[in-house]
This record gives C-alpha cells, structure tokens and sequence, in this order.
C-alpha cells in the first residue's frame, strides 16, 4: 500500500465517517435528544461492547442466512439469465412474470414461507434468495442481449454454433454485468434476511433488533443497525474485488 | 489455375417479399486459387453483401454460388474474414484471440486441449511476423489501431484457410500504418499463396495489392468492370507513384462516378 492510495482511498472515507460520529454525538448532547428516540454514537458503542456476545451470535446468523440466500441466487440468477438471453421467446415468455414476481413485495411472502419452513433459517434464505436474484437475471440477459453483432459474426464465419457462440462471446462479455450486478444484489440479500428475521424468527440481527424495541432498549436496536451497515460494507467490498479480479478488462480506463 | 470460387448470375437481398432491398444483381465472377482480387465500388454498393455471400453469412437469392466445386450452404471453415473493425474479444489478449478460430474449426478443434502449446507458439510466431514481437500478450486495448488490425489478420490466418476475406480491414487507420500494413498483406499473401478477396473504396491499395480489381456499380451492386492489374510483382510501395499504376487508378476512378 503506497501513500498516495492510503491518502487518496482510505483515510478519506475514514475521516468523513469519524466526522460523522462525531457530529451525531456534539447533536444527541447539544440539542439534548433523549437516548430514547435517537442515542448518540458512544452509548451505541457501549451496548456493542456490553452486548457483544449475543450480537456476534446473531450478526453470524443473519450473515451465513444472507450469504446462502445470495449464492443460490448467483447460481439461479446467472443460468435463468443466460436462458433468457438464450433466445427471444423465452426472453418475451418469462420475463411478465419475472416482473410480477420482482413486485411482490417480499414481506407479504415471509408469512408464507413460515407457514411452509417453521421459524428458523430457512425462511430468512429464501427471502434473501427471491429479491436477490432478479437483478442477477436481468443484467446478464442485458449483457448476451447487447453483444455485438460483429463479435458474433467473427464467430458465425467460422461455422461455429449458438452454443460456441453463447461459450465464447456472449457469456464472457456479459460478465461485467452479471458481477455489477452482484452489488445490487448481495445488499438486497441483506435486506431480505433482515426482513424476514424481523417478521419472525428465533435468531438473527433483526430479531435481536425487534427484541431490544420492544425492550425498550434503544441503544441496542441502533448497534445493530450499525453491525447491519458495516457487514454491508463488508460483503459490497467483497463483491466488488470479486469483479475487479475477473473482468479487470471492462475497468481499463479507471486504472490508469 | 483452377476455379475456387464461382459465382454465376448471383443476386442477393435483405428481406424478403416486397420489402426487399435488393444488395447484388447478376454478378458473375470466378477466383482462381491463390489469385488476389479486389471489390471496388461507391459506399452502399454491396461490397461487404459480396463478402457475406461467399463466406456463407447470407444465402443467396438466386444464381450459383460454389467454393471448391461445392455449392455453398453455409459458414465454411477454409475461409477466414477480418473485418473494418478488428473486432477482437477485449477479454482476451493478442495471443487468445488469435487462437479463437482454432477452438471453433476442426480438426484443431478437438487437438485444442492436448496441443495448446504448440498452437500458441503458432499463433506468437504468426504475431512475431507482422511485427508484432513484443506485444503477444497485450490485451486489444493496449495496442494500436494498426496493431489490433494486424492481430485481426493473423487470427484470420491461424487456420490456414484457403481463403482470406477482407472487408475493408484498413478503412479505419491513418494513411502510413495503412501503407505499413499494404506491405504486411503483401508478403502474407506471397509467402502463403492463399487466395484473398479483398473488399475496399480505396482505388490505390486495390491496384497495388491486387491481380485483378472488379468495379461494381451503384445498388443494387453489379460488376461494371473486370481489370486486371499487369504491373509485376514484388511490388514495392514506389511503384504507386509511377505512370502505369496511376493510369490503372484513373481509369478506375472514372467508372466509379459520383458528383465532382
């Protein structure tokens, strides 16, 4: 790590969020908000620390619930994807429903879920899976969509066919979409477990949340809203490594 | 020299019934093996619709079309076609993309996976020779436009086809990595005696590449005129300049028209 990325990359967003903090903290003591409604960033800190051992229980719950959730929607968003983008009838065939479905609001299918699964994880994967995977699907028949024509024609000359074709252009150049994708994706998948956690479940960030509201423990709600952004921070970072490593190509003019 | 490819009264069109746009009428022209003809004509003339048709992109609307004696039915792998743009895959670097064909053709198809080795060090000697050393595993955004475009021709080349297809390969470069690249085609073509078809609307890389230069009209596209270019070869880039090779190009130049 050279100077010019630690004072260019990481110390600015480091000192925006400590200015941040501090500024909640200098707002919650001099507008003398009670720690009811809004408390300030050092009693959040303290109930993190005092409440450490439940909320790392849960926070890795709501991790490895979200982390499943988002791989089967990798999986199922990048192949429906690809057969979407396949071919123009299966495109016009599914994609009303894959709309509809993308509108349902998931919360209203948590109830659901519970009813088949039971409370536990289960339904808290499924949810991160449904509103998950629907980015995935349409950036990657957006990318085999977009493929040009020209590119396939160096191919079609060579008598090669629809498979090689999907093999050797389409699926490569649309993987810059499908890994965009993935950070939209992996923070829905985030929102989805939470949500379902909140509507029920025995584990979890968001049960701990809903259990510490009706406590009245403030304090603890907001450390995990703030365990719940770090994470999200964390796994957007991941993701976009993740991108940068295999389709470095499509980035060339930002690394220069 | 024995027909490669023969054309009888070919037309051809983009659509069908009564919203056909008619591209080729009526052409007739034969290639003999290892011969180099040029496609010369105003834009929109259906130049490129030629290329499509021989390389069996685009089936024929009526007449015969037939490479090696064999009507044509489709893509053929003993053709290999470079394009204005070079079109390489950005994902790959120079080397890969010059081994695309070879994935995709038999029967280095199936060798692909035992032979990789010795296939790149076909392709990187391929590269080494239009002078390309150095820049093999370069991706298509680290080189030049001149640089792209001879990486296009070599993956043209890789799998030895008896013919080579040309769409205006040169159309996007400034006029001295053109001429470079006129001399690159040259010594290609004379080393490995493989038959070109070059497209192009650019009188003097016709004259000074081809054996024989056909002209063709306004759309829909039909041969006008069937010149053969009788300066010997090597030629060398200074004959361009002489009295004979612009008389070719003159005469070329009338037959084309167009408003002065």
């Amino acid at each position: 790590m050279n100077r010019e990325y630690l004072t260019t990359r990481v110390l600015p967003p480091l000192a925006f969020t400590l200015a941040l903090f501090f500024l909640w903290e200098l707002a919650c003591h001099l507008i003398k908000i009670p720690p009811t409604i809004l408390p300030a960033p050092s009693e959040i800190f303290a109930a993190l620390w005092k409440f450490r051992t439940p909320i790392v229980e849960n926070s890795w719950v709501t991790l490895w619930t979200t982390l499943a959730g988002f791989a089967i929607a990798t999986v199922f968003g990048l192949l429906l994807g690809i057969a979407v983008g396949w071919h123009r009838a299966i495109y016009a065939g599914v994609y009303p429903v894959l709309v509809g479905f993308n509108s349902v609001p998931k919360v209203a299918v948590v109830p659901v879920l519970i009813l088949w699964f039971g409370l536990g994880e289960v339904p808290a994967v499924i949810t991160a899976f449904l509103i998950s995977f629907f980015p995935i699907v349409v950036n990657v028949a957006t990318g085999l969509a977009t493929t040009e024509p020209e590119l396939e024609d160096v191919l079609r000359a060579l008598g090669a066919s629809k498979m090689d074709i999907m093999r050797k252009v389409g699926v490569p150049r649309s993987m810059p979409y499908f890994f965009g994708s993935l950070k939209v994706a992996i923070t829905l998948a985030f929102v989805g477990a939470v949500v379902s956690e909140t509507v029920g479940a025995n584990k979890g960030i968001g049960k701990l949340m809903l259990d510490a509201q009706a406590g009245f423990q403030v304090p603890i709600v907001f450390a995990g809203l703030l365990v719940l952004a770090f994470l999200g921070i964390v796994l957007y970072g991941l993701t976009v490594i993740i991108e940068q490593r295999f389709t470095g190509w499509a980035f060339r003019g930002q690394n220069r | 020299m024995p027909a490669l490819v023969e054309l009888t009264n070919v037309s051809m069109a983009y659509g069908r019934g009564a919203h056909a746009v008619r591209a080729i009428e009526d052409v007739t022209l034969t290639v003999s093996k290892g011969e180099f003809i040029a496609v010369v004509g105003p834009s929109g003339c259906g130049k490129s619709s030629l290329m499509k048709l021989i390389s069996g992109l685009h089936p024929p609307a009526s007449g015969t079309l037939t490479v090696e004696g064999k009507p044509v039915k489709g893509p053929l792998p003993s053709v290999g076609m470079a394009f204005q743009n070079s079109n390489l895959l950005p994902w790959r670097n120079a080397v890969d993309n010059v081994l695309l064909p070879l994935e995709i053709v038999e029967p280095h198809r199936s060798r692909m996976g035992r032979e990789r080795a010795q296939y790149r060090e076909k392709a990187i000697k391929l590269l080494n020779s239009v002078g390309l050393t150095g820049f093999t595993e370069k991706h298509p955004w680290e080189l030049s436009g001149g640089m792209q475009q001879r990486t296009s021709i070599c993956r043209a080349l890789i799998h030895e086809p008896d013919i080579l297809m040309l769409d205006e390969p040169f159309g996007a470069l400034d006029a001295f990595t053109r001429e470079e690249l006129w001399c690159a085609l040259r010594d290609i073509q004379a080393e490995r005696h493989v038959t070109v078809m070059l497209v192009t609307h650019d009188l003097r890389e016709a004259v000074f590449l081809a054996d024989t230069v056909y002209v063709m009209s306004n759309r829909p596209g039909r041969i006008v005129k069937r010149c053969e270019v009788n300066i010997p070869r090597p030629r060398d880039l200074e004959v361009t300049y002489t009295q004979p090779f612009q008389d070719i190009v003159h005469e070329l130049r009338s037959l084309i028209g167009g408003r002065h």
